[in-house]
């Protein structure tokens, strides 16, 4: 039987439509689509897939089981190390994971492995019978700060094994970057919603509304009877550029432009919280949150929207397929561009003149790339004379976020490194007995499934701690 | 959710209510702040804590009813729930070497200014407060002021209560007679906190204010309560929930800040309007 060299396409809205509304772009498989993909799989002996993902689902077995229709069986054995499949299957970078190691890559497209696991797990949520049994318990207690990837991944992986955990969260809802960052159009929160409840089902016991840090110490939850900790608690601040012009009215971080969008729900009709909408915007940064940033925008209404960023586009971080998408949306890339200044509306006449404050445009420069830097990549250099000025309404600075100072603070004996992250060990281990770390609050920005990745790792560390006690 | 204990209006538009928020009151310190929702599509502001009672679990919050949201918590009663309720939040008031120190509050402003006040007290500092409002009417928490402080003076803006005048009048008539403050602490709109910073600057005391900024999750993650700060000539950018709410006043911008607290105005104007509407619709329908 001849393989089709191309993956299946994953159906997804028409641009035009999608670009106005909120809901799921990509549509995900039919039934016949996934047995097809499933079946260009090779099943070959080495299985390079399973090294290149970051939490080691075994690939060849639930894509065998796709092949033969028995979903559930499938789902079965991705569960059995992915505690979000629904989660990853949507936003894991596979091309530079599992699906970079593929065999049928080398001559081919490689196999469609995460459009596969979506089509697995949203399978599941649709027709799974609810009501997975809860593991016996072991009598110990673990708290976990942070309910994103990294903190649902431990706390799913320990609640397996017969773990009490308690999971603290600092906002109203659970999932952390997960319901404030990623938009609804990438990944609806009612997934994310579904896989907490799967956490719950299996014990995990979830307090909202707690600052570990500020309502609770890390010290605290060791004195109420936790015996090991395992701190998710995210990225934290973010960075500005330090230019003229950033205080002015229109100017968000992308964490503040996502989270009124995202958590409080601000592109609904009427919605209680504000949000800056239409007009044109730019959002400065090439990474996935930029272009999360960039498709809100463009989705709230917004007229134009620009990508500004200093590097071409053979550097842009962002994920092809989100880059892609973005551009079949209409969203404008302006590379090799940086900002050097906001410009706002000042009315010398009139003090309270209403308009007085709000950005009106943003002055930039242009840039070549010149000489790799340290870590390789071709440093951008002011082009000089360039200057130009694009009219703008709203500027969303996504450049990256430093690291959380409220748990460094607060915690006695708990090492972080010059960037403020958490300095931890091969097993996640922090330099403070019992306490664990991983995601970005260890690493700085990155993704979800390394985040997972690192919840995995402490949770079999914690399991490997607690059982020797 | 967290159950409002008690509720009690303090004038026309201003409102206490306790919260039901025990490992909140366990660790709350005067100068620190909540982040509430009044229900489940709510948006999150936040309120200074107002104080807090450990032994029953409860944090009080004082409020103006000014948009949307205030209306809403406003129409709680006492008994009922609302949907979230976390802190404490941002850093404490630093109260560490101040011997005497006068508490300037205006408006409702007041009523994060009386913890502090009170604190004062209880450290055994000496505690000249002046609390300002623009009429009669408005006048809240004078008797928990006397009760913390060695000295009061009220003020009213149109000279229907007490001695008329803005706070910066007294502060300066007492600073000009050589009143040496170790610190002036001051709580209320950006323009009176600005100008109490220039009277007090004018003598060469220090002033520490604070600064109530739009924010979403107070916990150093969104960015959007950035106000900055200019130190030697150096403007620095930072964040009022997890650098303050507390600042040197000295250093404050202040008119970036005002500029900033404007930036929803039209859009809570509206969502004021039509809150008050709907709950006028709700309340005609009962009759």
């Amino acid at each position: 039987m001849a393989i089709n060299p191309k993956k299946h396409e994953m159906p997804t809205q028409d641009a035009k439509v999608r670009a106005r509304n909120f809901s799921e772009v990509a549509l995900g498989y039919t039934e016949e689509m996934a047995i097809s993909e499933a079946n260009r799989c090779l099943n070959c002996k080495n299985k390079p897939c399973v090294a290149g993902c970051p939490v080691n689902i075994n690939i060849p077995d639930f894509i065998t089981l796709v092949k033969q229709g028995d979903f559930e069986g499938a789902y079965k054995v991705i569960a059995q190390t992915s505690s979000l499949p629904a989660v990853c299957g949507r936003v894991c970078p596979q091309e530079t994971q599992c699906e970079s190691k593929c065999t049928l890559g080398i001559k081919f497209e490689p196999v469609g492995i995460g459009r596969l696991e979506r089509y697995v797990a949203d399978w599941h949520n649709a027709n799974a019978k609810e009501g997975g049994e809860k593991p016996q318990s072991n009598g110990h207690k673990v708290a976990i700060v942070g309910s994103g990837p990294s903190g649902l991944t431990c706390a799913g992986d320990l609640a397996k094994k017969g773990y009490d955990v308690t999971v603290y969260e600092a906002f109203h809802v659970a999932g952390g970057v997960l319901v404030y960052g990623i938009p609804e159009f990438r990944l609806p929160k009612s997934i994310v919603a579904k896989e907490v409840e799967g956490l719950k089902a299996l014990g995990v016991k979830v307090e909202t509304n707690v600052v570990i840090g500020k309502t609770l110490t890390v010290d605290e939850l060791f004195d109420m009877g936790f015996e090991a900790v395992f701190i998710g608690s995210g990225a934290g601040l973010p960075n500005f550029m330090g230019i003229p012009g950033e205080s002015l009215k229109g100017v968000y971080s992308a964490n503040e432009f996502l989270t009124r969008s995202n958590l409080m729900k601000a592109y609904r009709e009427n919605p209680d919280t504000p949000i800056m909408k239409g007009g044109n915007v730019a959002v400065v940064g090439g990474g996935n949150v930029a272009m999360d940033a960039a498709r809100t925008a463009l989705r709230l209404g917004a007229e134009k929207v620009y990508i500004v960023y200093r590097r071409s586009m053979d550097e842009l971080p962002a994920r092809k397929e989100e880059v892609e998408h973005a551009q079949e949306e209409g969203i404008e890339f302006k590379l090799l561009c940086n900002p050097v200044e906001i410009l706002g509306y000042n009315n010398p006449e009139n003090p309270r003149d209403e308009k007085n404050g709000f950005v009106t445009g943003m002055r930039c420069v242009k840039m070549e790339l010149g000489e790799p830097d340290a870590k390789g990549r071709r440093r951008p250099v002011v082009i000089p004379g360039s200057d130009f000025e694009i009219k703008v309404d709203t500027v969303v600075m996504s450049i990256g976020t430093s690291p959380n100072p409220l748990i460094k603070d607060t915690t006695e004996g708990l090492e972080v490194n010059a960037h403020g992250g958490i300095v931890v060990n091969e097993e996640g281990l922090s330099s403070k007995q019992g306490v664990y770390a991983g995601g970005d609050a260890v690493t700085g920005a990155a993704t979800v499934i390394s985040a997972m990745g690192a919840g995995k790792t402490a949770a079999a560390a914690i399991d490997k701690y607690l059982s020797n006690k | 959710m967290y159950k409002i204990a008690t509720k009690k209006m303090l004038n026309s538009t201003v409102c206490q209510m306790e919260i039901e928020a025990p490992l909140v009151a366990n660790k709350a310190k005067p100068g620190q702040f909540i982040i509430l929702r009044v229900d489940s599509e709510g948006e999150r502001i936040p309120l200074t804590i107002a104080g807090c009672d450990k032994v029953r679990g409860t944090v009080k919050i004082i409020f103006q009813i000014v948009g949307a949201t205030t209306e809403k918590l406003n129409h709680k009663k006492q008994g009922e729930f609302i949907q979230d309720f976390v802190g404490p939040l941002g850093k404490a008031t630093e109260t560490e070497g101040i011997k005497k120190v006068c508490i300037v509050g205006g408006g409702v402003g007041c009523a994060i200014a009386m913890p502090v006040a009170e604190e004062f007290h209880r450290l055994g500092a000496e505690v000249t407060s002046i609390i300002g409002f623009r009429n009669k009417d408005l006048v809240i928490l004078e008797d928990e002021f006397k009760a913390c402080s060695d000295k009061l003076v009220v003020m009213s803006d149109d000279g229907s209560y007490a001695r008329q005048g803005n706070v910066t009048v007294p502060l300066k008539e007492m600073l000009e007679a050589g009143e040496k403050f170790d610190m002036v602490i001051t709580i209320g709109p950006l323009i009176m906190m600005k100008f109490v910073v220039l009277t007090a600057k004018e003598f060469g005391v220090p002033v520490t204010v604070s600064m109530n900024p739009i924010m979403i999750d107070g916990t150093g993650m969104c960015g959007g309560c950035r106000l900055t700060l200019n130190q030697d000539g150096k403007k620095v950018t930072k964040f009022a929930c997890v650098d303050g709410p507390d600042f040197n006043g000295y250093e404050v911008d202040f008119d970036e800040a005002m500029s900033r607290g404007r930036m929803y105005f039209g859009f809570e104007r509206h969502a004021h309007e039509e809150t008050c509407n709907l709950f006028k619709k709700a309340e005609g329908g009962n009759n």
